[in-house]
């Protein structure tokens, strides 16, 4: 693949992004790979980790937004924070467990020592800096706006832009859908992080993630020898629809399918019958009806552009590293308060993902495979094109199309061109548009 | 020969078996020979890989395989199908085991044997070559007929708190 350099403007971006198929040197070019850092990364919206895993004052856990190791911490008061983990004397970092439990953090180095607030609270020996005027601007660096939504947390870098929910638009739905299966509304993501390390490019993940075409053939092994009727659900007869929700963000909607079913829970491949607490509380706290559609349509196949999959009974998170180098974050949804149906959510997530997770090991064998497939000089093109003949509006005027079709991947793409023509000066980013019941984009 | 004496040769005759089954189950592994490998396990088994540190409680975190014996199953006849493309080609396997030791027994299993071992897995598929390095923790059992079979086996892999490659071979 011949190397590239960033394109200059809008004419040079036709040379590489078209509606419908998308030039190899994408997944390769390093120069790209760092204006991405520059113009996606570090300027929108980027999920960084869940309330509930800070859930007592002074908790902290390190996080990532792409190479910047955050740390987030919950103060005193109870308010979150991102901040950089890197003093800012020297650059030493400043914490080096992944998670624990204090007010401060002390520089292993010289020993400046930071609240978790990021503020300097001190240096040995001051009078070395002829007092202590300076701490005051010496505090750690922070990501500039932090947001949560339903307890999701987002970093941007920038300091200005679109607000959490603007950036969401068409996906926060995803969110309170998942926080609605749980019968406090809550979450509680607490059971650990697999890391699943890719020798590819982090877009092979994002367009696989809502990737409706790829399982029967990816995941044919596993459907068969476990009588899995997720196949079913992504073949040509489906009436689950692939949807383009705006701002990049992409989702699989099953429900067509789970309604047709009408079988409560079994979008969990289970019956009611084999959950009777959580069946009771969810009956409890929503009202029999509606608690029968919630177990009826599940939870959301969503992936929230940049870096959050929300599949189903799962999340992951990715995290790119080099233009050839992903690693894929991942651990299963736990609900506030429901142990019997969080064990059953936990083992299958074990089987099911991870580096020998009987799906997400094949998925990751398919990235590597499309890393170096990319290589090749010719031809220099990757083909998107499914379903464009069948593109329509759903009710909400969001682009839908078949299962299988490739609506998400072009909506990636679309999305991706806009972010990276906005340039990586201090062009703003329009939130996405949103669209209206009759089609029209307000 | 003196009580004593007898003790001691009946522990290094065991050690001595038990090491023979270790090697055995390795080269089953790193020869794919999965139907041999899965017949190595009892009836009621559990094969854990634990993640982010080697004591963590499975049942409440993330676990990189904590299989029980059906879905030890499962995963052979998944590698079975030739179309589990994570092991399509297999990876190229050797495996060295070492430290081999007798441990005290679970006292919930008196009977079992406890022995721990290290391992360093030399890996080589199309991706790479990848080197996992780490401790078995086998628990064996015996069949009415006295051969040993594994009811547990736990891998703690080095490095299990970061990053890992692809791992779809039999660790």
């Amino acid at each position: 693949m011949t190397p590239t350099t960033v394109p200059a403007d809008s004419a040079a971006w036709d040379a590489l992004i078209e509606p419908d198929r998308v030039h190899g040197s994408l997944y390769t070019d390093p120069a790209i790979f760092d204006a991405e850092m520059e113009r996606i990364w570090y300027r929108t919206w980027v999920y960084v980790g869940h309330e509930s895993e800070v859930p007592q004052p002074n908790d902290y856990v390190v996080k990532s937004i792409g190479p910047q190791p955050i740390i987030m911490s919950r103060d005193k008061q109870g308010e979150i924070h991102l901040l950089l983990n890197r003093c800012t004397h020297r650059a030493n970092l400043v914490c080096d467990a992944a998670k624990g439990n204090s007010s401060a953090f002390r520089c292993p180095y010289h020993g400046w020592t930071f609240s978790n607030t990021g503020k300097l609270l001190g240096y040995p020996f001051n009078s070395g800096y002829g007092g202590t005027e300076e701490k005051r601007n010496l505090g750690l660096g922070r990501v500039a706006r932090v947001a949560s939504y339903q307890g999701f947390v987002f970093g941007s870098f920038a300091e200005e832009g679109p607000t959490l929910e603007e950036h969401l638009g068409g996906a926060t739905d995803a969110f309170d859908r998942l926080v609605e299966l749980s019968p406090t509304g809550k979450l509680d993501i607490s059971a650990g992080w697999l890391q699943h390390e890719a020798k590819a490019n982090w877009k092979m993940l994002v367009e696989n993630e809502t990737d409706g075409y790829h399982p029967q053939f990816v995941h044919a092994s596993i459907f068969s020898v476990a009588k899995s009727g997720i196949g079913d659900l992504y073949g040509e007869k489906s009436t689950a629809v692939s949807r383009d929700l705006g701002g990049g963000h992409t989702e699989n909607d099953l429900r067509p399918e789970f309604r047709r079913i009408d079988e409560p829970m079994g979008w969990f491949g289970t019956t009611a019958d084999r959950l009777p607490e959580y069946v009771e509380h969810l009956q409890a706290a929503r009202g029999p009806e509606r608690a029968r559609e919630i177990m009826i349509d599940g939870a959301p196949h969503v992936m929230v552009y940049p870096n959050l999959f929300i599949a189903e009974i799962q999340l992951f998170v990715i995290q790119p590293l080099a233009v050839d180098r992903t690693v894929q974050h991942v651990t299963a949804i736990q609900y506030e308060g429901e142990p019997q149906l969080n064990r059953r959510m936990l083992q299958q997530t074990i089987g099911s993902v991870g580096p020998a997770g009987l799906l997400l090991a094949d998925d990751t064998e398919m990235y590597e495979r499309n890393q170096r497939g990319v290589h090749a000089r010719t031809p220099e093109w990757l083909v998107l094109k499914r379903g464009t003949h069948r593109e329509r509006r759903d009710g909400d005027g969001f682009t839908i199309g078949d299962a299988t079709d490739e609506v998400p991947q072009r909506a990636i793409w679309r999305h991706y061109r806009e972010l990276m023509e906005a340039g990586d000066g201090d062009g703003a980013v329009a939130p996405p548009a949103v669209p209206t019941a009759n089609g029209s984009v307000r | 020969m003196s009580a004593t004496a007898a003790t001691a040769t009946a522990a290094a005759e065991l050690l001595r078996e038990v090491e023979q089954f270790l090697y055995r189950e390795a080269r089953l592994a790193d020869e794919h020979e999965y139907d041999a490998w899965e017949a190595l396990w009892a009836d009621e088994a559990i094969y854990w890989v634990p993640a982010n540190g080697d004591d963590i409680d499975p049942t409440r975190q993330m676990s990189v395989i904590f299989d029980n014996r059906s879905r030890i199953s499962t995963r052979i006849k998944q590698l079975h199908t030739g179309k589990r493309h994570a092991q399509t080609p297999p990876s190229a396997l050797r495996r060295l085991i070492t430290n081999v030791e007798l441990l005290d027994p679970d006292p919930e299993h008196p009977d079992d044997v406890a022995v721990g071992s290290n391992f360093l897995v030399y890996e080589s598929r199309e991706r790479g070559v990848t080197l996992w390095a780490g401790r078995y923790e086998h628990r064996l059992t015996r069949t009415p007929e006295g051969e040993l079979r594994i009811a547990y086996k736990k891998v703690r892999i080095v490095g299990n708190d970061r990053p890992l490659h692809t791992l779809a071979f039999l660790i």
